[in-house]
Protein backbone atom coordinates (compact mmCIF):
# COMPACT_ATOMS: atom_id res chain seq x y z
CA UNK A 1 0.00 0.00 0.00
CA UNK A 2 1.39 3.38 -0.88
CA UNK A 3 1.32 6.24 1.52
CA UNK A 4 0.35 9.49 -0.07
CA UNK A 5 0.93 12.92 1.38
CA UNK A 6 -2.01 14.04 3.47
CA UNK A 7 -3.10 17.23 5.12
CA UNK A 8 -0.63 19.73 6.44
CA UNK A 9 -0.23 19.92 10.18
CA UNK A 10 -2.30 22.69 11.60
CA UNK A 11 -0.30 25.90 11.91
CA UNK A 12 0.55 26.48 15.58
CA UNK A 13 -0.77 30.02 15.89
CA UNK A 14 0.63 30.30 19.43
CA UNK A 15 4.14 29.86 18.06
CA UNK A 16 3.73 32.69 15.56
CA UNK A 17 3.24 36.31 16.56
CA UNK A 18 -0.40 37.19 17.24
CA UNK A 19 -2.01 39.52 14.71
CA UNK A 20 -2.22 42.27 17.32
CA UNK A 21 1.05 43.22 18.99
CA UNK A 22 0.32 46.60 20.66
CA UNK A 23 4.01 47.47 21.00
CA UNK A 24 4.29 47.16 17.22
CA UNK A 25 1.98 50.04 16.48
CA UNK A 26 1.33 49.32 12.80
CA UNK A 27 -0.34 46.06 13.80
CA UNK A 28 -3.04 47.80 15.82
CA UNK A 29 -5.19 48.86 12.87
CA UNK A 30 -4.04 46.09 10.53
CA UNK A 31 -4.90 43.05 12.66
CA UNK A 32 -8.15 41.17 12.15
CA UNK A 33 -10.25 41.06 15.32
CA UNK A 34 -12.41 38.10 14.42
CA UNK A 35 -11.26 34.50 14.54
CA UNK A 36 -9.80 32.97 11.39
CA UNK A 37 -12.04 30.44 9.68
CA UNK A 38 -10.27 27.07 9.95
CA UNK A 39 -10.28 25.00 6.76
CA UNK A 40 -9.38 21.43 6.10
CA UNK A 41 -6.96 21.33 3.19
CA UNK A 42 -8.38 21.08 -0.30
CA UNK A 43 -6.62 21.09 -3.63
CA UNK A 44 -6.50 24.89 -3.37
CA UNK A 45 -4.24 24.73 -0.32
CA UNK A 46 -2.03 21.68 -1.03
CA UNK A 47 -1.03 23.01 -4.44
CA UNK A 48 1.03 26.14 -5.05
CA UNK A 49 3.25 27.80 -7.61
CA UNK A 50 6.35 26.01 -8.81
CA UNK A 51 9.57 27.63 -9.97
CA UNK A 52 12.52 26.48 -12.02
CA UNK A 53 15.99 27.63 -12.97
CA UNK A 54 14.62 29.46 -15.99
CA UNK A 55 12.82 31.83 -13.62
CA UNK A 56 16.00 33.22 -12.10
CA UNK A 57 19.36 34.50 -13.28
CA UNK A 58 22.81 33.04 -12.58
CA UNK A 59 23.92 35.74 -10.09
CA UNK A 60 20.57 36.51 -8.50
CA UNK A 61 21.77 34.82 -5.29
CA UNK A 62 24.97 36.87 -5.07
CA UNK A 63 24.16 40.30 -3.65
CA UNK A 64 27.84 41.24 -3.84
CA UNK A 65 27.56 41.00 -7.62
CA UNK A 66 23.95 41.31 -8.69
CA UNK A 67 23.76 45.11 -8.62
CA UNK A 68 27.44 46.10 -8.61
CA UNK A 69 28.69 48.20 -11.49
CA UNK A 70 31.70 50.17 -10.21
CA UNK A 71 33.03 47.85 -7.50
CA UNK A 72 32.02 45.80 -4.49
CA UNK A 73 29.32 46.91 -2.07
CA UNK A 74 30.49 48.48 1.20
CA UNK A 75 30.19 46.32 4.30
CA UNK A 76 31.02 43.09 6.03
CA UNK A 77 30.99 40.30 3.48
CA UNK A 78 28.98 37.28 4.57
CA UNK A 79 27.71 33.96 3.31
CA UNK A 80 24.19 33.16 4.36
CA UNK A 81 23.34 29.50 4.08
CA UNK A 82 21.15 26.76 5.44
CA UNK A 83 18.44 24.29 4.62
CA UNK A 84 14.71 24.41 4.11
CA UNK A 85 13.12 21.48 5.91
CA UNK A 86 9.58 20.65 6.91
CA UNK A 87 8.36 19.84 10.41
CA UNK A 88 9.19 16.18 9.75
CA UNK A 89 12.80 17.25 8.98
CA UNK A 90 12.36 16.36 5.31
CA UNK A 91 14.28 18.62 2.93
CA UNK A 92 12.21 20.88 0.68
CA UNK A 93 13.99 20.73 -2.70
CA UNK A 94 13.83 23.24 -5.53
CA UNK A 95 11.81 25.78 -3.70
CA UNK A 96 12.17 29.50 -4.28
CA UNK A 97 13.76 31.68 -1.60
CA UNK A 98 13.80 35.44 -1.96
CA UNK A 99 15.58 37.80 0.42
CA UNK A 100 15.74 41.56 0.87
CA UNK A 101 17.67 43.77 3.22
CA UNK A 102 19.10 47.19 4.00
CA UNK A 103 22.69 47.97 3.04
CA UNK A 104 25.59 48.07 5.50
CA UNK A 105 24.54 51.55 6.61
CA UNK A 106 20.96 50.51 7.33
CA UNK A 107 19.43 52.14 4.24
CA UNK A 108 16.98 50.41 1.93
CA UNK A 109 16.93 50.96 -1.79
CA UNK A 110 13.26 51.88 -1.79
CA UNK A 111 11.47 54.99 -2.95
CA UNK A 112 9.75 55.26 0.45
CA UNK A 113 12.92 55.01 2.60
CA UNK A 114 14.39 58.40 3.47
CA UNK A 115 16.81 57.43 6.28
CA UNK A 116 19.89 59.65 6.18
CA UNK A 117 22.38 56.80 5.70
CA UNK A 118 23.46 56.76 2.05
CA UNK A 119 22.38 54.44 -0.72
CA UNK A 120 25.25 52.18 -1.82
CA UNK A 121 25.55 52.49 -5.61
CA UNK A 122 26.80 48.91 -5.84
CA UNK A 123 24.19 47.28 -3.68
CA UNK A 124 20.60 46.49 -4.65
CA UNK A 125 19.55 44.59 -1.55
CA UNK A 126 17.62 41.67 -2.92
CA UNK A 127 18.43 38.14 -4.03
CA UNK A 128 16.74 34.90 -4.92
CA UNK A 129 17.66 31.27 -5.36
CA UNK A 130 16.24 27.75 -5.46
CA UNK A 131 17.12 25.11 -2.87
CA UNK A 132 18.99 22.11 -4.19
CA UNK A 133 17.82 18.49 -4.01
CA UNK A 134 18.72 18.36 -0.31
CA UNK A 135 16.99 21.61 0.55
CA UNK A 136 20.27 23.58 0.77
CA UNK A 137 20.61 27.18 -0.28
CA UNK A 138 23.22 29.89 -0.04
CA UNK A 139 23.50 33.60 -0.67
CA UNK A 140 26.44 35.98 -0.57
CA UNK A 141 25.81 39.48 0.69
CA UNK A 142 26.91 42.17 3.16
CA UNK A 143 25.70 42.27 6.73
CA UNK A 144 22.91 44.87 6.90
CA UNK A 145 23.09 47.77 9.33
CA UNK A 146 20.64 48.57 12.10
CA UNK A 147 18.32 51.49 11.41
CA UNK A 148 15.80 53.65 13.25
CA UNK A 149 12.08 53.37 12.55
CA UNK A 150 9.05 55.32 13.60
CA UNK A 151 7.29 53.31 16.25
CA UNK A 152 8.40 54.62 19.59
CA UNK A 153 10.71 57.56 18.98
CA UNK A 154 13.93 55.66 19.71
CA UNK A 155 13.18 52.27 18.17
CA UNK A 156 15.94 50.66 16.11
CA UNK A 157 15.56 47.53 14.07
CA UNK A 158 18.27 44.97 14.77
CA UNK A 159 20.25 43.96 11.69
CA UNK A 160 17.98 41.59 9.80
CA UNK A 161 17.35 39.97 6.46
CA UNK A 162 13.82 39.36 5.18
CA UNK A 163 13.09 35.89 3.80
CA UNK A 164 10.22 34.78 1.58
CA UNK A 165 9.76 31.02 1.11
CA UNK A 166 7.20 29.03 -0.89
CA UNK A 167 7.52 25.32 -0.12
CA UNK A 168 5.39 23.04 -2.27
CA UNK A 169 1.96 24.33 -1.32
CA UNK A 170 0.14 27.61 -0.80
CA UNK A 171 -0.44 26.40 2.78
CA UNK A 172 3.34 26.60 3.41
CA UNK A 173 3.84 30.17 2.22
CA UNK A 174 5.96 32.06 4.72
CA UNK A 175 7.72 35.38 5.14
CA UNK A 176 10.00 35.93 8.07
CA UNK A 177 13.10 37.80 9.19
CA UNK A 178 16.50 36.48 10.16
CA UNK A 179 18.55 38.12 12.90
CA UNK A 180 22.26 37.84 13.72
CA UNK A 181 23.61 36.06 16.79
CA UNK A 182 24.75 38.41 19.52
CA UNK A 183 22.93 41.55 18.37
CA UNK A 184 21.89 43.50 21.51
CA UNK A 185 19.06 45.21 19.60
CA UNK A 186 17.13 41.97 19.09
CA UNK A 187 15.66 41.90 22.59
CA UNK A 188 14.64 45.55 22.32
CA UNK A 189 12.71 45.12 19.08
CA UNK A 190 8.91 44.81 19.31
CA UNK A 191 8.82 42.93 16.00
CA UNK A 192 11.53 40.41 16.87
CA UNK A 193 9.97 39.81 20.28
CA UNK A 194 6.41 39.55 19.01
CA UNK A 195 6.19 35.77 19.54
CA UNK A 196 4.79 34.81 22.95
CA UNK A 197 7.23 31.90 23.41
CA UNK A 198 10.86 33.13 23.65
CA UNK A 199 12.06 29.86 22.12
CA UNK A 200 10.37 30.91 18.89
CA UNK A 201 12.72 33.89 18.59
CA UNK A 202 15.74 31.56 18.87
CA UNK A 203 14.59 30.02 15.61
CA UNK A 204 15.05 33.39 13.88
CA UNK A 205 18.58 34.08 15.13
CA UNK A 206 21.28 32.80 12.81
CA UNK A 207 24.46 31.65 14.52
CA UNK A 208 27.87 32.63 13.25
CA UNK A 209 29.21 29.62 11.32
CA UNK A 210 32.99 29.78 11.29
CA UNK A 211 33.26 26.48 9.42
CA UNK A 212 31.42 27.97 6.47
CA UNK A 213 33.41 31.22 6.56
CA UNK A 214 36.01 31.66 3.85
CA UNK A 215 39.32 32.63 5.50
CA UNK A 216 40.56 36.10 4.49
CA UNK A 217 37.35 36.65 2.50
CA UNK A 218 33.99 36.46 4.30
CA UNK A 219 32.19 35.31 7.43
CA UNK A 220 29.17 33.02 7.38
CA UNK A 221 25.84 32.69 9.17
CA UNK A 222 23.62 29.63 9.17
CA UNK A 223 19.84 29.92 8.91
CA UNK A 224 17.64 26.85 8.61
CA UNK A 225 13.96 27.39 7.88
CA UNK A 226 11.22 24.98 8.85
CA UNK A 227 8.02 24.90 6.81
CA UNK A 228 4.80 23.14 7.77
CA UNK A 229 4.95 19.37 7.56
CA UNK A 230 2.14 17.07 6.56
CA UNK A 231 0.72 13.77 7.52
CA UNK A 232 1.71 10.69 5.60
CA UNK A 233 -0.71 8.02 6.58
CA UNK A 234 -2.51 4.96 5.41
CA UNK A 235 -5.73 6.24 6.94
CA UNK A 236 -6.06 9.59 5.28
CA UNK A 237 -9.34 11.28 4.47
CA UNK A 238 -9.41 11.85 0.77
CA UNK A 239 -8.52 15.38 -0.21
CA UNK A 240 -10.66 15.25 -3.32
CA UNK A 241 -13.10 13.00 -5.06
CA UNK A 242 -12.56 9.99 -7.35
CA UNK B 1 7.85 11.52 32.42
CA UNK B 2 6.55 11.32 28.89
CA UNK B 3 8.87 11.26 25.89
CA UNK B 4 8.76 14.26 23.62
CA UNK B 5 7.99 13.98 19.94
CA UNK B 6 10.71 15.02 17.55
CA UNK B 7 8.69 17.23 15.24
CA UNK B 8 10.34 20.53 14.38
CA UNK B 9 8.45 23.75 14.88
CA UNK B 10 7.55 25.86 11.88
CA UNK B 11 9.78 28.93 11.60
CA UNK B 12 7.78 31.82 13.06
CA UNK B 13 6.46 34.42 10.67
CA UNK B 14 7.53 38.05 10.80
CA UNK B 15 5.98 41.00 9.06
CA UNK B 16 7.04 41.59 5.47
CA UNK B 17 7.49 45.25 6.45
CA UNK B 18 7.11 48.38 4.37
CA UNK B 19 9.90 47.50 1.95
CA UNK B 20 8.64 44.09 0.82
CA UNK B 21 8.79 45.38 -2.76
CA UNK B 22 12.60 45.32 -2.74
CA UNK B 23 12.55 41.58 -2.46
CA UNK B 24 9.39 40.61 -4.28
CA UNK B 25 8.76 43.46 -6.73
CA UNK B 26 11.95 45.54 -7.02
CA UNK B 27 10.61 47.52 -9.97
CA UNK B 28 7.99 49.00 -7.67
CA UNK B 29 10.66 49.79 -5.07
CA UNK B 30 12.28 51.91 -7.77
CA UNK B 31 15.08 49.89 -9.31
CA UNK B 32 15.78 47.42 -12.04
CA UNK B 33 17.79 44.37 -11.03
CA UNK B 34 16.34 41.09 -12.33
CA UNK B 35 16.00 40.09 -15.95
CA UNK B 36 12.41 39.10 -15.19
CA UNK B 37 10.28 39.81 -12.15
CA UNK B 38 8.15 36.94 -10.99
CA UNK B 39 4.38 36.86 -10.83
CA UNK B 40 3.67 39.43 -13.54
CA UNK B 41 1.49 37.17 -15.65
CA UNK B 42 -1.04 34.86 -14.04
CA UNK B 43 -2.80 33.14 -16.91
CA UNK B 44 -0.47 33.60 -19.88
CA UNK B 45 -1.57 34.62 -23.39
CA UNK B 46 -2.80 31.19 -24.54
CA UNK B 47 -5.01 30.11 -21.66
CA UNK B 48 -8.64 29.62 -22.71
CA UNK B 49 -11.42 31.11 -20.62
CA UNK B 50 -13.01 34.41 -19.83
CA UNK B 51 -10.55 37.28 -19.49
CA UNK B 52 -11.32 39.26 -16.39
CA UNK B 53 -9.90 42.12 -14.37
CA UNK B 54 -10.01 42.18 -10.58
CA UNK B 55 -9.70 45.48 -8.76
CA UNK B 56 -9.77 46.36 -5.12
CA UNK B 57 -8.31 48.07 -2.13
CA UNK B 58 -7.28 46.87 1.32
CA UNK B 59 -8.55 49.00 4.20
CA UNK B 60 -7.25 49.19 7.75
CA UNK B 61 -9.37 49.38 10.89
CA UNK B 62 -9.81 53.15 10.55
CA UNK B 63 -11.10 52.81 6.99
CA UNK B 64 -7.90 54.14 5.43
CA UNK B 65 -6.43 52.38 2.37
CA UNK B 66 -3.37 50.23 3.02
CA UNK B 67 -0.90 51.63 0.51
CA UNK B 68 2.00 49.22 1.01
CA UNK B 69 0.26 45.88 0.63
CA UNK B 70 1.45 42.97 -1.48
CA UNK B 71 -1.02 40.28 -2.48
CA UNK B 72 -0.25 36.92 -4.01
CA UNK B 73 -2.83 35.20 -6.14
CA UNK B 74 -3.17 31.44 -6.65
CA UNK B 75 -5.89 30.00 -8.85
CA UNK B 76 -6.91 27.16 -11.11
CA UNK B 77 -7.40 27.53 -14.86
CA UNK B 78 -10.79 27.81 -16.58
CA UNK B 79 -11.23 24.04 -16.33
CA UNK B 80 -10.52 24.09 -12.60
CA UNK B 81 -7.05 22.58 -12.89
CA UNK B 82 -4.06 23.73 -10.84
CA UNK B 83 -0.63 23.65 -12.50
CA UNK B 84 0.83 21.53 -9.71
CA UNK B 85 1.73 17.84 -9.55
CA UNK B 86 -0.75 17.15 -6.77
CA UNK B 87 -3.68 18.05 -8.98
CA UNK B 88 -4.57 14.69 -10.57
CA UNK B 89 -5.44 16.52 -13.80
CA UNK B 90 -2.40 18.80 -13.87
CA UNK B 91 -1.11 17.35 -17.15
CA UNK B 92 -4.19 18.87 -18.81
CA UNK B 93 -3.70 22.38 -17.47
CA UNK B 94 -3.96 25.18 -20.04
CA UNK B 95 -0.73 25.81 -21.93
CA UNK B 96 1.40 28.52 -20.37
CA UNK B 97 -0.96 28.87 -17.41
CA UNK B 98 0.91 29.75 -14.23
CA UNK B 99 -1.95 30.39 -11.84
CA UNK B 100 0.19 32.56 -9.59
CA UNK B 101 0.84 36.25 -9.53
CA UNK B 102 1.90 39.19 -7.43
CA UNK B 103 -0.14 42.33 -7.06
CA UNK B 104 0.91 45.50 -5.29
CA UNK B 105 -1.13 48.49 -4.33
CA UNK B 106 -0.54 51.96 -5.71
CA UNK B 107 1.62 53.85 -3.20
CA UNK B 108 -0.64 56.91 -3.39
CA UNK B 109 -4.15 55.48 -3.55
CA UNK B 110 -3.87 51.92 -2.24
CA UNK B 111 -5.79 50.64 -5.27
CA UNK B 112 -4.62 47.41 -6.90
CA UNK B 113 -5.70 45.37 -9.92
CA UNK B 114 -4.78 42.27 -11.84
CA UNK B 115 -5.78 40.62 -15.10
CA UNK B 116 -6.41 36.92 -15.36
CA UNK B 117 -8.75 34.21 -16.59
CA UNK B 118 -11.79 33.34 -14.53
CA UNK B 119 -11.09 30.01 -12.84
CA UNK B 120 -13.38 27.00 -13.08
CA UNK B 121 -14.89 24.95 -10.29
CA UNK B 122 -12.31 22.99 -8.31
CA UNK B 123 -12.76 19.60 -6.63
CA UNK B 124 -13.28 19.83 -2.88
CA UNK B 125 -12.79 17.17 -0.25
CA UNK B 126 -14.52 13.82 -0.47
CA UNK B 127 -16.31 14.44 -3.74
CA UNK B 128 -17.57 17.94 -3.05
CA UNK B 129 -17.22 20.76 -5.56
CA UNK B 130 -15.85 24.21 -4.75
CA UNK B 131 -17.21 27.26 -6.50
CA UNK B 132 -14.75 29.13 -8.73
CA UNK B 133 -12.42 31.09 -6.50
CA UNK B 134 -9.04 32.77 -6.33
CA UNK B 135 -6.83 32.18 -3.29
CA UNK B 136 -5.18 35.30 -1.88
CA UNK B 137 -2.28 35.78 0.50
CA UNK B 138 -1.81 39.28 1.90
CA UNK B 139 1.30 40.75 3.50
CA UNK B 140 2.22 44.28 4.57
CA UNK B 141 3.77 46.30 7.34
CA UNK B 142 1.74 45.62 10.47
CA UNK B 143 0.60 42.16 9.31
CA UNK B 144 2.56 39.69 11.42
CA UNK B 145 1.43 36.49 9.72
CA UNK B 146 0.37 36.59 6.06
CA UNK B 147 -3.42 36.63 5.77
CA UNK B 148 -5.18 34.04 3.63
CA UNK B 149 -8.56 34.62 2.10
CA UNK B 150 -10.53 33.67 -1.01
CA UNK B 151 -12.22 35.68 -3.72
CA UNK B 152 -15.49 34.28 -5.11
CA UNK B 153 -17.53 35.68 -8.01
CA UNK B 154 -20.92 37.41 -7.74
CA UNK B 155 -22.18 35.81 -10.96
CA UNK B 156 -21.73 32.28 -9.58
CA UNK B 157 -24.80 32.36 -7.36
CA UNK B 158 -25.61 28.64 -7.60
CA UNK B 159 -22.06 27.44 -7.17
CA UNK B 160 -21.44 29.85 -4.29
CA UNK B 161 -24.56 28.57 -2.52
CA UNK B 162 -23.12 25.05 -2.61
CA UNK B 163 -19.53 25.98 -1.81
CA UNK B 164 -18.22 24.03 1.20
CA UNK B 165 -16.01 26.89 2.40
CA UNK B 166 -18.58 29.70 2.10
CA UNK B 167 -21.03 27.45 3.92
CA UNK B 168 -18.65 27.14 6.86
CA UNK B 169 -19.07 30.85 7.60
CA UNK B 170 -21.56 30.96 10.44
CA UNK B 171 -22.71 34.56 10.00
CA UNK B 172 -24.34 34.54 6.57
CA UNK B 173 -23.78 38.22 5.94
CA UNK B 174 -20.04 37.72 6.33
CA UNK B 175 -20.02 35.40 3.31
CA UNK B 176 -20.49 38.52 1.22
CA UNK B 177 -17.04 39.73 2.27
CA UNK B 178 -15.57 37.02 0.01
CA UNK B 179 -17.65 37.81 -3.06
CA UNK B 180 -16.27 40.09 -5.75
CA UNK B 181 -18.95 42.20 -7.50
CA UNK B 182 -19.07 42.03 -11.26
CA UNK B 183 -19.64 44.89 -13.61
CA UNK B 184 -18.69 45.42 -17.21
CA UNK B 185 -16.32 48.09 -18.44
CA UNK B 186 -16.11 48.50 -22.19
CA UNK B 187 -16.87 44.84 -22.71
CA UNK B 188 -14.41 43.52 -20.14
CA UNK B 189 -15.77 42.00 -16.96
CA UNK B 190 -14.36 43.76 -13.92
CA UNK B 191 -14.75 42.38 -10.42
CA UNK B 192 -14.45 44.67 -7.40
CA UNK B 193 -13.00 43.08 -4.28
CA UNK B 194 -12.29 45.28 -1.27
CA UNK B 195 -10.65 43.75 1.77
CA UNK B 196 -11.19 45.09 5.29
CA UNK B 197 -8.52 44.06 7.77
CA UNK B 198 -10.74 44.85 10.75
CA UNK B 199 -13.92 46.67 11.69
CA UNK B 200 -17.59 46.22 10.92
CA UNK B 201 -16.99 44.77 7.46
CA UNK B 202 -13.94 42.69 8.39
CA UNK B 203 -13.17 40.21 5.62
CA UNK B 204 -13.29 36.54 6.51
CA UNK B 205 -9.68 35.38 6.78
CA UNK B 206 -8.77 31.73 6.68
CA UNK B 207 -6.54 29.44 8.69
CA UNK B 208 -5.57 27.06 5.92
Amino acid sequence: MSSTPGDFYQRDRDWHPPALVPAYKSSVTRSPNLPLLSLENSLSEVTGPTFGHKDIGPVDHDLLLNYATQGDPIGERIILHGRILDENARPVPETLIEIWQANAGGRYRHRNDSYLAPIDPNFGGCGRTLTDQNGYYHFRTVKPGAYPWRNSINNWRPAHIHFSVFGTAFAQRLVTQMYFEGDPLIDKCPIATSMPDPNALDQLIAPLDMNAAIPLDCLAYRFDIILRGRRSTLFENRLEGN
Amino acid sequence: MSRTLDHRKETPSQTAGPYVHIGLAPGAAGFDIYSAELGQEIAGPDAPGESIRVEGCVYDGTGAPVKDVLIEVWQADAAGIYPHPEDPRHAMVARGFRGWGRVISDFDSGEWAFDTIKPGKVPGRSGSVQAPHINLWIVARGINVGLNTRLYFSDEVRANADDPVLNLIEQRHRRDTLIARRHDREGTPVYRFDICLQGEDETVFLDI
